[in-house]
């Protein structure tokens, strides 16, 4: 199991666009893939999931992922992340 | 059989094709047992594979017509179409219980629905009516029913609608929608707006169109006189292709004047300007020979996304307008945001009555950091063309000061920073609250010009809201209550050596531009679409004529009396 936490630095959160950037990324793997954040745990290739964390700026969130390809996951949506200015 | 039916005529010229109706049909979802649920399975699949079949569809007209930033949401809407936290629920379902898939996919998205607008936060809120929006299609295709989806239109159309929003809007193919009718709105809702900004011919307010009309019905719309004609005799066919004959050769005569100025028969000059939403409508602009931009409404800049839009991006925005207008007038309102446009990211709470509520100014000298990018964007964008500022609902002196202040404050930053800022740029003011139009004498001192808005001081001076079909009747432009503030307002200015405009639906008013031409309007600002009819209206003109009735209008009782007084006078049907 791979894992990582960051610190959200976008404006305005994991609204919909960030949501969406990252469900796209996380999909493409097989892995388990988890968001963490407050206390609750989502789906990670569920946009619904992600959305209902309304995770805002300044939040520490946990990503997990579990499978074949865990260690690729989690450096892509690292990179998402970066690349988007999202978190780091 | 023809039938006509009477509305308001919101945007000029005849359209004649079949009748598109864009509808949300209501969906009835039933429960019942299957006995297969592997194929029912396989029915669900089938139809989220031609919903997003649609979606993408959808996205991709999107992207070529409004941009990247519009098609975005579409993605989004794509992903719930894969979510796995919503689709496997669906499929157990129908396994579990061995029900219909309709009903398995009703029960779990109304959950979602549920779960987001029970949220305490308005852009969760609005997250609900995506995944409605997404669910309605998916619905639609297992029970088989047609649902509109505008875009995809790909033939001429005129569209039969309850009323039509921003997002139907956004939808709309241009090439093929000819011109539209709508049960409700009024010369200013945003349907109205919408249709003059894309020069297509529009009735609204009719009450009935969606109840008498029918998909492929031959319509006539006839937006010069507010009336829509269902499948017409041939008679009556010819008539009205006869008309739009004669508005497009009038049309086309007026199309001579874009390059002339606007000079009065006993050659006085007026500025008519033209107002705009976006950067993309200064096409319109110049195409009409408009003299100006009178009333950039920058709102457009904050709606329809998910956040603030940044310093960087009003700057391009404002400067690509003020340089495609060549050191013409541009006058920038800033952000009027409350009211009826709302911004869900803001996260404001509910107004019981958002109009006198928190808006505009207000909510800007108290959101300063938004207020102050929004001038920092505009003061950087100054050395492109000739800016002029003005602050929207302005009611007491002080909230002007304010204003100015912060505005001056900001100047004077970037300068220090050694970044260019135009010299002379002119701050005035909306005046759409009547007690700024009682006290215009005392702000005549220190603001360097007016732009009357009409639309909200009817309003607020009848107390009629003007959204409200059973008190319509109070929005009325020639009350003479109006025309005396006006009146007040014109004159307090040129008192003080300043100019006063108009920018609101009046300014472009076949009736109202003698009556505002006697008053001494300076600058009339209107849809692009009638500064030509409005050109060709002035150069009849004579001004010294016009002012020599100031005073028998100013002083008669009612509305009615003013406007058949000045049909009569000048020759208007």
């Amino acid at each position: 199991m791979a894992e990582k936490v960051f610190k959200v630095t976008a404006e305005s959160g994991i609204h919909a666009r960030p949501a969406t950037l990252l469900v796209q990324a996380a999909s493409k793997f097989n892995s388990d893939i988890n968001l963490e954040y407050n206390g609750k745990t989502v789906n990670l290739k569920s946009i619904m999931g992600v959305m209902s964390l309304g995770v805002p700026q300044g939040a520490q969130i946990k990503i997990t992922a579990e499978g074949s390809d865990a260690a690729e996951a989690l450096a892509a949506l690292t990179d998402t992340l970066a690349k988007e200015g999202l978190a780091q | 059989m023809s039938k006509n039916i009477t509305g308001i005529a919101a945007s000029s010229g005849i359209a004649i094709a079949k009748a598109y109706r864009l509808e949300t049909p209501n969906f009835t979802v039933e429960k019942y047992d299957i006995t297969d649920p592997q194929a029912e399975i396989e029915r669900f699949e089938a139809a989220i594979v031609k919903a997003k079949g649609e979606l993408e569809q959808i996205q991709a007209h999107a992207l070529r017509e409004l941009g990247e930033d519009k098609a975005a949401i579409f993605s989004a809407h794509l992903l719930v179409l894969s979510d796995p936290e919503l689709l496997n629920p669906v499929k157990d379902k129908i396994k579990a219980e061995k029900v219909n898939a309709e009903y398995a996919w009703n029960e779990t998205t109304s959950m979602f629905v549920a779960m987001f607008e029970s949220m305490n936060n308005e852009y969760m809120k609005e997250r609900a009516a995506d995944i409605r929006d997404v669910a309605k299609r998916v619905l639609a295709h297992l029970l088989g029913i047609a649902i509109s989806n505008p875009s995809l239109i790909s033939e001429e159309v005129i569209i039969i609608a309850e009323d039509l929003t921003p997002s139907d809007t956004a939808q709309l193919n241009r090439q093929y929608v000819k011109g539209f009718a709508t049960d409700i709105g009024g010369r200013t809702s945003h349907s109205a707006i919408m249709a003059r900004s894309l020069e297509i011919p529009a009735v609204v307010g009719t009450k009935c169109a969606t109840a008498e009309i029918q998909n492929g019905d031959v319509v006539i719309i006839d937006g010069l006189d507010g009336q829509v004609v269902v499948n017409p005799s041939s008679d009556v066919l010819a008539h009205y292709e006869e008309k739009r004959e004669r508005f497009e050769k009038q049309k086309a005569e007026w199309a001579k004047l874009v390059h002339e100025s606007t000079v009065t028969s006993d050659g006085h000059h007026v500025e008519l300007a033209a107002n705009i939403g976006t950067p993309e409508d200064v096409k319109g602009v110049l195409a009409n020979g408009a003299e100006g931009i009178g009333l950039y409404r920058t709102e457009f800049l904050y709606m329809g996304r998910s956040e603030l839009p940044t310093e960087e991006e009003q700057f391009e925005a404002y400067k690509v307008v003020l340089e495609q207008m060549q050191g013409k007038p541009v006058v920038v309102r800033t952000l009027d945001i409350g009211g009826d446009k709302e911004l869900p990211y803001l996260d404001l709470p509910k107004e019981m009555n958002p109009f006198l509520g928190f808006r505009a100014i207000r909510l800007c000298l108290e959101m300063q950091d938004m207020f102050r990018t929004q001038l920092r964007a505009l003061l950087r964008a100054s050395v492109y063309g000739n800016l002029k500022i003005m602050f929207p609902m302005i009611a007491t002196l002080e909230e002007f000061r304010q204003a100015k202040a912060i505005l001056l404050e900001e100047k004077e930053k970037l300068q220090h920073e050694g970044i260019p800022v135009a010299e002379e740029i002119e701050i005035g003011m909306m005046v759409e609250i009547p007690a700024a139009a009682v006290l215009a004498d005392q702000f005549a001192k220190e603001v360097d010009f007016f732009s009357i808005g009409t639309n909200d001081l009817i309003q607020y001076t009848m107390a009629a809201d003007r959204m409200n079909e059973r008190v319509s009747y109070l929005y009325q432009p020639y009350n003479p209550a109006i025309l005396r503030l006006v009146h007040h307002v014109i004159e307090a200015a040129h008192k003080e050596g300043k100019w006063a405009g108009m920018c609101g639906e009046m300014a472009g008013d076949e009736l109202a531009i003698p009556i505002l031409l006697g008053l001494g309007l300076d600058e009339f600002s209107m849809s692009a679409t009638s500064v030509l009819r409005a050109r060709s209206q002035m150069k009849k003109l004579s001004k010294t004529e016009a002012a020599s009735f100031k005073e028998a209008i100013l002083s008669m009782s009612t509305a009615e009396e003013v406007v058949a007084f000045v049909k009569q006078t000048f020759h208007i049907e």
